[in-house]
């Protein structure tokens, strides 16, 4: 894979592109909810809280300029969700997107899942670059031609047009769920899908939309005594039967849908001992796992809470392999991150296309990256001021006492209203896509 | 705090036996925090991170009692407060408390502007 240094000193990484709106008032609907390359790489869709999805597409190399990989430019527009209201309940539901997954690519057409809080759509994303002409009872402008002034006729013929992108909704996958979804993940057998909510998972065949199946449900009979909720779930990368969700208790759960229908019992459960004698009040909060990844190999799985990420061996339930201390400067700050909701942040995370690097967002538009093979992590920021075309990133260092070094920033001057949540790499480059509260920045390393 | 953790401290080996003892005497950071809330808000519940969060989570979204009371709500926010997406314009004709006719409700469609990724 190019550039194997990863986050350490061997990558630099360049501003490429932003996208998005530079005015700093900011309309909810633009803030960005959910970013994913799709499996070649070459198309990059985002949704937003006003239930949007814009799809970028690389463009080819050019000849001229074998240094620079391509640009993604818009492909494709269009109004995934709409704001719905539930009479029944009294809920809004929100159209923001959470989720979307890209479904591997079958035939000339693009597929992929997007979700709100209560509703998966499946969308097909299709050219049209020509057209027929031609025809013998229709005019050029589609007006019906008298059939008795036919005189001779003809084949019609296809030519070419300018490229028209198209989106259409397939499939329509409601009512499955009375909580609110945080998790799509489709199966590798590319026929089925998952969809998690916080307290159950359903299984979907992508052709049928009137029933799912029940694969987990982890309510309680009484509602008062609910201790922790589903907060997300992926099927495994090329086995399957087998699938992880997350808890808000910081536990991961594998289950091999082989064992039986209902899969309430788990195969597996990853949790990491805790002292008890550190336990403190915000100990169960800062576990709650917000993201849960396993890597393309399959091996590992990785999770995301709010203060560190941790890469686990899917052979070892006992603890972590690895963990990585993502902005530890704010155990000090819990009180005030409480107070403003901040500790609830939902931070993603992600792997390069070798599992050898693992990334990260973080507040002040920080991002992290970790190479787990050179044992090197590296601090980024997403910011207007170094987006010069292929500038070089300088890494960013947080000041956590004492005397704060030129071009440190200390931790009680980080803008914790920007928060980096979404991120995504690219399947085989070192390209990543880095979302702000309302733009997407795209960075590559230097060839 | 020293005294809680007298009881409960694992065996471990020198090294960590020796840092355990100063944190015995610092308190971790995130303790401090934790008295530093309890200060502010003495009446927090003992299961923090238990049902009450929990719930709170699960009834994201839910506003009103009932569809009256959410059409109540709706009509009483279009009288007196703009919605995000509605132009300057729009906002001199609505005023007061007269009753909204459809002509006059500014349509919530805020989401149907492209977004401006694709600007």
């Amino acid at each position: 894979m190019a550039g194997a240094g990863g986050g350490g000193n061997d990558v630099q990484w360049c501003f490429s592109q932003v996208k998005g709106a530079i005015d700093d008032d900011v309309a909810e609907a633009d803030i960005i909810s959910t970013v994913e390359f799709n499996h070649s790489g070459e198309l990059l869709a985002t949704g937003d809280k006003g239930g949007r999805v814009v799809i970028f597409q690389q463009e080819l190399e050019s000849k001229n300029q074998p240094q620079c990989r391509g640009e993604y430019n818009v492909y494709s527009t269009f109004q995934s969700h709409e704001p719905e209201f539930d009479y029944l309940k009294s809920l809004e539901i929100e159209e923001k997107i959470n989720k979307i997954r890209w479904l591997p690519q079958k035939n000339a057409a693009q597929f992929l899942l997007s979700t709100n809080d209560k509703t998966i759509k499946l969308w097909k994303i299709s050219e049209r670059d020509k057209r027929p002409e031609g025809y013998n009872l229709k005019e050029e402008d589609g007006r019906y031609r008298d059939p008795t002034t036919v005189t001779t006729l003809r084949v019609p013929v296809f030519h070419p047009m300018d490229l028209m992108v198209e989106a259409s909704p397939r499939r329509v996958f409601a009512n499955a769920h009375t909580y609110h979804i945080n998790s799509i993940s489709v199966n590798s057998d590319c026929e089925t899908y998952l969809s998690a909510d916080d307290l159950r998972i359903n299984l979907w065949n992508l052709e049928i939309t009137d029933h799912s199946f029940n694969i987990v449900d982890i309510k309680p009979a009484n509602m008062e005594e609910l201790t922790e909720v589903i907060t997300a779930a992926e099927f495994h990368p090329n086995q399957c039967n087998t699938f992880v969700y997350s808890s808000s208790k910081g536990t991961i759960r594998l289950c091999d849908m082989r064992v039986s229908a209902l899969c309430d019992q788990h195969s597996k459960l990853f949790e990491e001992p805790e002292d008890p004698s550190n336990r403190s009040f915000f100990s169960e909060i800062i576990s709650s796992i917000s993201d849960v990844k396993f890597s393309h190999s399959g091996r590992y799985m990785m999770t995301r809470d709010y203060l560190t990420v941790k890469i686990w061996d899917l052979n070892m339930e006992s603890r972590p392999v690895e963990t990585y201390q993502v902005h530890e400067y704010l155990r000090s700050k819990l009180c005030s991150l409480y107070e403003n909701d901040c500790i609830f942040d939902k931070f993603e995370c992600c792997w390069n296309g070798n599992d050898s690097v693992v990334m990260t967002g973080s507040y002040n538009n920080f991002f992290r990256m970790f190479d787990r093979g050179y044992r090197q992590d590296v601090t980024l920021e997403a910011s207007r001021e170094s987006s010069k075309p292929r500038s070089v990133l300088k890494p960013r260092k947080v000041c956590t006492g004492g005397k704060r070094k030129k071009d440190e920033i200390s931790v009680d001057s980080l803008d914790f209203n920007k928060k980096i949540l979404h991120t995504a790499w690219h399947p085989q480059d070192n390209i990543i896509a880095v979302a702000t509260t309302n733009n997407l920045y795209i960075f590559q390393d230097k060839l | 705090m020293s005294e809680e953790m007298e009881g409960t401290r694992p065996a471990t080996d020198e090294a960590t036996h020796k840092e355990q003892q100063i944190d015995d005497n610092v308190i971790s950071p995130e303790k401090a925090e934790e008295v530093k809330l309890k200060a502010r808000y003495p009446h927090l519940g003992a299961k923090p991170g238990g049902s009450d969060l929990l719930r709170k989570r699960l009834q994201k979204g839910q506003k009103f009692f009932d569809s009256g009371d959410y059409n109540m709500a709706k009509a009483k926010v279009k009288n007196k407060q703009q919605l995000p997406a509605v132009t300057p314009a729009e906002k001199a004709e609505i005023t007061g408390d007269h009753i909204p006719t459809p002509q006059d409700i500014p349509q919530r469609k805020p989401s149907i502007v492209a977004s401006k990724l694709a600007g």
